[in-house]
């Protein structure tokens, strides 16, 4: 065998992956609220800035303490990430060095510096600084979480399309040769965007949906139209913004991970002027034949998917079958002669580490030449072999077949959830300019304005699962797959720091729902 | 004089700051009772560093091994 998959690595695998997937679901609970709400603060705060009014001060205050509660229980939950990349994944933490250590290390000295500094004054600022001063640190601490988002999410971006290093075998390291690249790689910049707007607009539902709970307890009307109105606006802005993100990605997606597309699309057999199901409903896995529609029913729309995916009705879109078994036509590999290729890569790295065992430095430079990007015959081998090197350690072509039920219906939730919010945004900004000056809102639209937050919710989350399934088997797409990149350790100790988390995570995340219900139904009349 | 006029205000605004508050108690008491957890319980028993006190030619060999060994 190849590969050394012993029922016990595997538990060791699989129980790392659970385990970050907790960390990391539980953390994205509450980061986008503090990305989406430090803006409307700053917005309020702005508004609190021109027209001196007190309202806007009780409005602004009421708001920065929800900001608070979420942004003091939500803090340093993502540090937990790091210890699991030094316990769980040291080769992945090792091999990816420098490309990961940098925007990391960018990010905490942001975050220290920013927001440590301006969330001081934000909160103590209050008659204690010159108004200018006091406003100016609300939005640098907007603007710091948001930066601080930044750096994590270019690191998460260089592992599904690695841009801007290469492979020094002397030290089995990646090491950065651009830092522009890695930071300005389409997929960073978009997966920025995508991220951040999410959390706006999950920030102006939760909101609009506050706003609306006290509008059904027929209190602080004057306040809940005045923050629904900044938050529909601040929503449907964010809300158009994340569909053309959300557009880009498809096509990023279609560029360099076309598997997480054909799995997202429950396309198995793929082709040109693709269909794309928007409703479906799968067949059992184990009862679909070979060439078989896979969906029970599904409503289609012919050549969808190449347009969405290639802005080209006529566009090839490669499925799932096609990628695994090849396509000459399409230029498509199998999967199995990338494997052969990725054990090439691999083997030379074996003859690498025995050489250097050896003392044998001939053996050593010559496989040094063989990595080296500066040598024709170098570039040739990172380009025909390295490039497959992670391929190297799957069993066979159907390691790469994905869980695609799970990856179909989380997408449809996503974008479902983002186009009832467009539609919840465009009611509210009706509602609000439909009859000025009176409360106009609707019974039913107050109440699917409240019952939305967890929805925005369940939208970010199902966002990350086609992210994060969808780059499986990899850690870092093509190089490095999920079994080579953990660590050789107990499985019994992974299980219990699991549901060490599961019971902190969970504490905490009832203390944060306890403190936030509680000072919400004070209000902002009670503010200090 | 003036600069430490301006540290004291620094250290005054910080301190009426922390004086005044009222449910940031409760909220820093989480953040340190986390904070404990974190780094004090689950990072020094739970959380090694698997390459930790190695050398970096010690980890380079560390790490090549692991991803070479399983493809013999």
């Amino acid at each position: 065998m190849f590969l050394e998959t012993t029922a016990d690595f595997m538990e060791v695998v699989n129980w790392s992956r659970a385990q970050f997937a907790m960390t990391a679901i539980y953390h994205f609970l509450f980061v986008p609220l503090t990305l989406g709400l430090s803006f409307l603060c700053a917005f309020m705060h702005t508004q609190y800035y021109r027209t001196g009014e007190e309202f806007w001060k009780r409005t602004t205050k009421f708001w920065m303490k929800v900001f608070a509660i979420n942004f003091a229980i939500g803090i340093a939950t993502g540090i937990i990430l790091e210890f699991e990349f030094g316990t769980n994944w040291s080769n992945y933490s090792f091999f990816v060095g420098d490309i990961f250590g940098a925007p990391l290390a960018i990010e905490g000295i942001l975050a220290f510096f920013l927001e440590a500094t301006f969330v001081a004054v934000m909160f103590f600022g209050w008659d204690r600084v010159s108004k200018g001063f006091h406003l100016t640190s609300t939005w640098m601490t907007a603007v710091g979480a948001n930066l601080s988002a930044l750096w994590i999410l270019v690191a998460n971006a260089w592992m599904q399309h690695p841009v801007g290093m290469t492979f020094n075998v002397e030290t089995a390291r990646n090491e950065m040769y651009s830092f522009w690249e890695v930071l300005l790689s389409p997929v960073a910049i978009n997966k920025f965007c995508h991220t951040v707007l999410s959390g706006f607009v999950l920030g102006a539902v939760f909101v609009i949906g506050v706003s609306a709970w006290f509008m059904l307890k027929k209190r602080e009307e004057r306040f809940a139209r005045q923050s629904i109105k900044i938050a529909a606006i601040f929503g449907i802005v964010s809300s158009i913004l994340l569909i053309t993100t959300g557009d880009k990605s498809s096509r990023l997606i279609a560029e360099f991970q076309p598997m997480k597309l054909a799995a997202a699309e429950g396309l198995y057999d793929g082709g040109e002027n693709a269909d794309m199901v928007i409703i479906g409903v799968f067949k059992p896995a184990d009862r679909i034949e070979p060439g078989e529609d896979p969906f029970r029913f599904g409503i289609r729309i012919p050549g969808l998917l190449s347009i969405l995916s290639f802005h080209d009705r006529n566009a090839y879109v490669a499925g799932i079958n096609d990628l695994i078994n090849g396509d000459e036509e399409h230029d498509l590999m199998p999967a199995s002669e990338k494997i052969e290729r990725g054990r090439v890569a691999i083997a030379e790295l074996g003859r690498y580490r025995q050489a250097i065992k050896d003392n044998d430095s001939s053996t050593a430079e010559e496989v040094v030449q063989k990595f080296s990007p500066d040598t024709p015959e170098g570039r040739e081998f990172l380009t025909e072999y390295f490039k497959y090197f992670g391929y190297g350690y799957l069993q066979s072509p159907d390691d790469l077949k994905l869980n695609v039920p799970l990856l179909f219906y989380s997408y449809r939730l996503m974008v479902g959830c983002g186009m009832w919010f467009v539609l919840l945004f465009l009611l509210v900004l009706y509602a609000l300019y439909r009859k000025k000056g009176s409360l106009p809102f609707p019974k039913w639209l107050q109440y699917a304005m409240l019952w939305s937050i967890p929805l925005a919710y369940l939208a970010g989350q199902a966002g990350w699962i086609v992210a994060e399934v969808g780059r499986q088997p990899w850690t870092i797409q093509d190089l490095l797959p999920t079994v080579a990149a953990v660590s050789r350790i107990d499985a019994g100790s992974v299980k219990v720091t699991f549901f060490l988390f599961v019971i902190l995570f969970t504490t905490l995340l009832i203390a944060e729902v306890m403190i936030m219900t509680r000072q919400i139904k004070i209000g902002p009349k009670n503010d200090e | 004089m003036a600069q430490r006029n301006v540290s004291y205000r620094v250290w005054a605004f910080y301190r009426d700051g922390f004086r005044s508050m009222t449910i940031g108690r409760t909220l820093w008491a989480l953040i340190l009772i986390k904070l404990f957890i974190m780094f004090a319980v689950l990072k020094l028993f739970f959380f090694p560093n698997q390459l930790g006190g190695l050398t970096d030619e010690e980890k380079t060999m560390q790490v090549m091994e692991n991803l070479t060994q399983i493809g013999e």
